[in-house]
């Protein structure tokens, strides 16, 4: 791992670089206005610690952002309002929980039609393409679709983001188990018929410990995914709590510094999900050999 | 047909349906294989030896004539758990220890958990793998998992083994060495054993009955019954009456090769 850090922790560096350039170039214009109609002439380091410090700015600078996620962070966690309705711990536990359930349903969906397509033949030949037409239909139209649905049901909240988030994380899922479940060898299954096995025999001896590794690869698609589903889910209906509803509000208030504290928040909760996922995989797949 | 009769063949036919045309795998396979015997099946690749021993597993359907497992269908037989398998490649799972390997066969057919520790014990010590239970396929030489895997087929007191090709994939020491092992397994437990093998000194010392097999139709050019003592120390290898049977075997694999020829 510490092999890893020095080459991370370089493009990091130049990542930050390029940033705080972008932020230069993308917020002069905006300055050198300003300058016009004060009639002052903009110097070179003027130019630069004023677009890395504006209220408004195109492209907000990183250690702007990093105040404005302390703001709404940390400091509120010292002042013990941590979960106050403008932290950002809120939005994205809002977020999470949207995530998480949708990512339990998906899965659960996922796996059923896996073992459904593996295990019967006429779902083997119908299903899939059905699963993939599904996931075709722009995700930004079909979301509004289905929270009015829902909400004119009586069923609001939490629930019909977790929809949209079962929607997206399903598929990875589905395939991946498919081909995780097929994955025994012919002598494997050979070796399972000379023992007069039963299909249940074969499926949680043989089929599902070998699919484990594609399943793995697939939750963490699925997670990715999931997240994505629940930040979409939140754009619809009128902005009220997540992360999504917070890029939302930023964007309608041209608060940029908001929008970009909201995208590194929602980056970190994937990063932190995807890496939970990974790390359960290495200690299952350790125990079990690689299996 | 005497109650002595494990295996019966009669007029035994397997004709697949290809792209190209019907392909015979076994075309009038007739053969009796009484308990007790060791019978090696020795052919080219494509003369039928592993449709054969597969058909008497059940896990191929033949097309033509009967076939007979301890006096009832194949089928049955398999049902009833009536042979152990060994394929030419081992096989163990990688997330069970060697001892869960032999135990899986056990837990399917429903055996008490004293019952499985006992038996997990017995079949290592059988193979020469005492102490290995613990251990990981992954820790084993690929010799070893064969051995393990001969374990598994033997825990569950299967009195026929069907053995395809199972030391193909090792080298000749390993070889000559688990021949001599499975020899004296033999000897000890008195099982009815067939055994496939392109390895003409490896069927003559194993067997006390020899088949010959050639391709195209895949059928039984000659039966041989091996003259050898049932005791066989590596070195019987260099008799004249060793080399003798081989001089037959190859003879006969010769004389089913003559339409190509």
């Amino acid at each position: 791992m510490m092999r890893n850090l020095l080459p991370v922790l370089t493009i990091v560096a130049t990542l930050l670089a390029l940033w705080y350039a972008a932020a230069v170039a993308l917020n002069a214009q905006w300055e050198r206005d300003q300058a016009a109609r004060a009639g002052e002439t903009l110097t070179l380091p003027a130019l630069i610690t004023d677009t890395w410090s504006q209220d408004k700015p195109k492209l907000p600078a990183p250690h702007q952002v990093a105040v404005e996620i302390w703001n709404t962070t940390g400091a509120m966690v010292l002042e013990g309002r941590g979960f106050s309705k403008r932290s950002l711990f809120y939005h994205s536990w809002i977020t999470f929980s949207a995530t998480a359930l949708g990512f339990v349903l998906g899965t659960a969906l996922g796996v059923a039609l896996a073992i459904g397509i593996v295990y019967n033949r006429t779902m083997d030949m119908s299903v899939m393409p059905w699963v993939i037409a599904s996931q075709t239909i722009p995700i930004l139209a079909i979301a509004p679709m289905i929270i009015v649905v829902l909400n004119a049901v009586g069923i609001s909240g939490l629930l019909p983001k977790a929809m949209i988030s079962m929607y997206l994380s399903f598929f990875p899922v589905v395939v991946g188990m498919v081909k995780g479940l097929r994955s025994p060898t012919p002598m494997q299954l050979d070796q399972m018929r000379t023992w007069n096995a039963s299909a249940s025999q074969t499926f949680w001896r043989l089929r599902l410990p070998s699919s484990l590794p594609y399943l793995f690869t697939s939750l963490k698609v699925g997670m990715a995914a999931s997240l994505v589903g629940a930040i979409v889910g939140e754009l619809p209906t009128g902005a009220v709590a997540g992360l999504g509803a917070r890029l939302l509000a930023g964007s309608y208030y041209g608060q940029t510094i908001q929008i970009w504290s909201a995208l590194i928040m929602a980056a970190t909760l994937a990063a932190v999900l995807v890496g939970l996922i990974g790390l359960i995989q290495r200690i299952t797949l350790k125990r079990m050999g690689m299996a | 047909m005497s109650s002595n009769t494990v295996i019966s063949a009669r007029d035994l036919s397997l004709t697949f349906q290809t792209g190209d045309g019907p392909v015979h795998a076994l075309k009038d396979v007739s053969l009796e294989v009484e308990k007790g015997d060791f019978v090696s099946f020795i052919g080219p690749s494509g003369c039928g030896k592993t449709t054969f021993l597969r058909c008497m597993a059940d896990l191929e359907h033949p097309t033509g004539g009967s076939l007979t497992v301890n006096g009832a269908s194949a089928e049955e037989a398999r049902k009833s758990r009536a042979y152990g398998y060994v394929f030419q490649a081992a096989g163990l799972y990688p997330w069970r220890t060697i001892g869960g390997n032999i135990r899986l066969p056990l837990e399917i057919m429903g055996y008490a958990r004293d019952d499985q520790e006992a038996r997990v014990k017995r079949v290592l010590e059988l193979v020469d793998l005492a102490g290995f239970e613990r251990k990981y396929p992954w820790q084993l030489s690929g010799g070893m998992q064969q051995r393990a895997s001969i374990a598994r087929a033997l825990a569950f007191d299967a009195d026929l083994l069907l053995m395809d090709e199972p030391f193909g994939a090792l080298d000749e020491i390993v070889r000559d060495h688990l021949n001599e092992q499975l020899l004296h397994l033999w000897d000890r437990t008195n099982k009815t054993i067939c055994f496939v093998t392109h390895s003409i000194p490896e069927a003559v010392y194993l067997s006390t009955k020899i088949v010959v097999m050639s391709p195209r139709p895949g059928r039984i050019t000659d039966v041989i019954e091996s003259t050898l003592p049932r005791v066989r120390p590596l070195d019987i290898r260099e008799t004249p009456e060793f080399l003798d049977i081989a001089h037959r075997v190859r003879e006969g694999l010769r004389a089913g090769h003559s339409d190509d020829l």
